[in-house]
């Protein structure tokens, strides 16, 4: 993720070591220098985002990686960095998806959202972290990917190069130096024109586009769907091990479909309402207590009954990798779910 | 109303406002001492010719009127986190000047941390702290460098080294810090105390300017109006009360 990154145009990093999203630390801290980049090992959390807050304000690609604790402690920058609308890259690699809430809702202040994507495979990871930068300058908007600890622990073979990027707007917002121009402002407070005091514009103009992000931006991966009673849905890592349970499922004679909002703001809502037409029930699988269930329940809007079959699930290490996440498990809990979608 | 002197052959415009300052429309107290310190930053960078690339990183108190009124560039930072991103700012801009502009509050208050490593670091950024002793903009409140036996609305009874703790000396706890390469306290009571600042943020930033390092300049500036007393009297008020606490000039260069 961390080459990723570089390859697409990332300059500054900072961060603070957390397990399990060290290692892009310790990468960036290697090869940034190479290509001329800036890579800062902060004091903190908060610290770190300030840090990248400054190069992303002089319009440089920068990028952030932390676990759940760590994002905690970053959220008032968060929610400012959004208000601004400054462009930065932000990664989660939680443990266990706990997070779900805090990356899609924010502990933040105020109204604000970031787009947020959630991979399941280290390619993803690489193809997502990419679009990441490329969605964040289009929008001007704060991405955050969610991934979690096996993403972040599981070695694969990826491909990697630098991105094909439609053409982008001018950072004409960017801190330089005002030379051949009058100062600029760069503030989630107010405008960025001197002497105006048009705040509720500025602040609007942060929000606005929203609905437009909505529109444009859901991604989904689903299958099995077209005669399927069942439908399960997964996001990140374990929405690979769902889609492995289903095609189990199948092999049995159950009519089981599968659902993977790729990305989890904006919620898919239409693609799963679509998914789930004719199914009698929808199953959600996460790896926590219950959470991006009341997405899919606004999605499907009653229309079909929805189970939550996932659960908080730890080894003793702690990093929500526990006996939840094996295959067995899930299609256990899809042939308790299943006769009550049949029936 | 005075009118002004209609100009003669003889007569020279010897003080004006700051060029960089784009209206003298503020909403600070009479009284106020920011708007002096400001005036000075306008003024230097004005006379160093360094204004093109200029980047103030501006944090949150009463000061924070003054961005909209600064023809620079200013990246506004929450408050106490002005350090951090004025070292993203630098990091990635090695030939912008760059200073920040943080209250006692901001500064020693909720962003120790962030100031204590930029100058550990040695950022080549300049700090600047007005330091009043007190949260100004939400009412007169106690900070970091409230002195002893202050009345503000959270020391009732005036600040108690035993209830309260003592006040930091920010200019003497940054002069430590190996990265540190230049460090002194200036304040805006008197003309004197005036010309002095003025000549310390000209050397911190030439320190800048020439990359010896972290530099941070401390001015003691007037509240009258979180200091309870009338606006004539905030100059007598820092002399008697502040400079017993904190001693004004060049602490390291």
């Amino acid at each position: 993720m961390a080459e990723a990154a570089i390859q697409a145009g990332c300059r500054f990093y900072a961060g603070y070591p957390i397990t399990p999203s060290t290692e892009i630390l310790e990468y960036m801290a290697a090869r940034l220098p190479q290509v001329g980049g800036v890579c800062m090992n902060a004091e903190s959390e908060i610290e770190a985002i300030g840090m990248v807050w400054g190069a992303a304000g002089c319009g440089v690609r920068a990028m952030i990686a932390s676990t759940g604790q760590g994002i905690s402690l970053m959220q008032e920058s968060f929610a400012e960095l959004a208000n601004a609308q400054i462009p930065v890259v932000a990664v989660n690699m939680c443990r266990g998806q706990g997070d779900y809430f805090q990356s899609t809702r924010g502990g933040g202040h105020g109204d604000y959202r970031f787009i947020v994507l959630a991979p399941s495979t280290a390619q993803e990871a690489v193809a997502l972290i990419q679009e990441a930068f490329h969605l964040a300058d289009r929008w001007r908007n704060p991405v955050l990917l969610m991934g979690d600890f096996l993403l972040a622990h599981t070695s694969e073979l990826v491909e990697i190069a630098p991105p094909d990027e439609p053409p982008l707007p001018p950072k004409d917002w960017a801190m330089t130096g005002a030379s051949g121009r009058r100062g600029l402002t760069l503030s989630p407070l107010g405008p960025s024109q001197k002497l105006s005091t048009d705040i509720a514009s500025a602040l609007a103009q942060a929000t606005d586009k929203h609905a437009a992000i909505r529109a444009a931006e859901p991604r989904v991966d689903c299958g099995q769907l077209d005669d399927a009673e069942l439908v399960v849905v997964a996001f990140g890592f374990p929405g690979r091990f769902v889609k492995y349970a289903v095609t189990l499922a199948r092999a049995e004679g159950l009519r089981v479909g599968y659902v993977r909002p790729i990305s989890l703001w904006p919620f898919p809502s239409q693609a799963v309402a679509d998914a789930v037409a004719g199914a009698r029930r929808v199953a959600v699988f996460e790896l926590n207590a219950g959470q991006m269930v009341e997405d899919v329940q606004l999605a499907v809007l009653g229309r079909v009954p929805v189970e939550f079959i996932g659960g908080i699930s730890h080894d003793p290490s702690g990093f929500g990798v526990g006996p939840a996440l094996r295959v067995e498990h899930i299609l256990a809990r899809i042939r308790d779910v299943y006769p009550r979608a049949a029936a | 109303m005075r009118q002004p002197l209609a100009p003669t052959p003889t007569m020279r415009k010897v003080f004006d406002t700051p060029a960089l300052l784009l209206s003298t429309e503020h909403s600070l107290c009479p009284g106020c001492g920011e708007p002096l310190a400001v005036r000075l930053l306008l003024e230097l960078i004005a006379q160093l010719g360094v204004r093109d690339r200029t980047i103030c990183v501006a944090g949150i108190g009463c000061y924070t009127a003054f961005p909209m009124l600064m023809d620079i560039d200013v990246l506004q930072a929450l408050h106490g986190r002005a350090p951090s991103l004025a070292t993203g700012v630098k990091r990635v801009r090695p030939d912008a000047f760059v200073f920040t502009l943080q209250g006692d509050g901001d500064m020693a208050s909720e962003g120790l941390q962030e100031v204590v490593h930029a100058a550990a670091r040695g950022e080549r950024v300049t700090a600047v702290m007005l330091n009043n002793g007190v949260f100004g903009e939400t009412g007169g409140h106690a900070t970091a460098t409230t002195v002893l036996g202050q009345h503000t609305k959270t020391t009732p009874g005036g600040r108690s080294a035993e209830r309260h703790g003592h006040p930091i000396r920010m200019a003497e706890l940054l002069a430590q810090l190996d990265g540190a390469a230049y460090v002194a306290r200036g304040a805006v009571h008197t003309p004197a105390a005036i010309k002095a600042t003025r000549q310390y943020l000209h050397d911190a930033f030439q320190s800048q300017l020439d990359a010896r390092g972290f530099s941070f300049v401390e001015i003691l500036t007037m509240c009258p109006t979180d200091w309870f007393v009338p606006p004539d009297k905030g100059p007598g008020w820092l002399e008697e009360n502040f400079r017993g606490v904190f001693p004004l000039g060049v602490v390291k260069q």
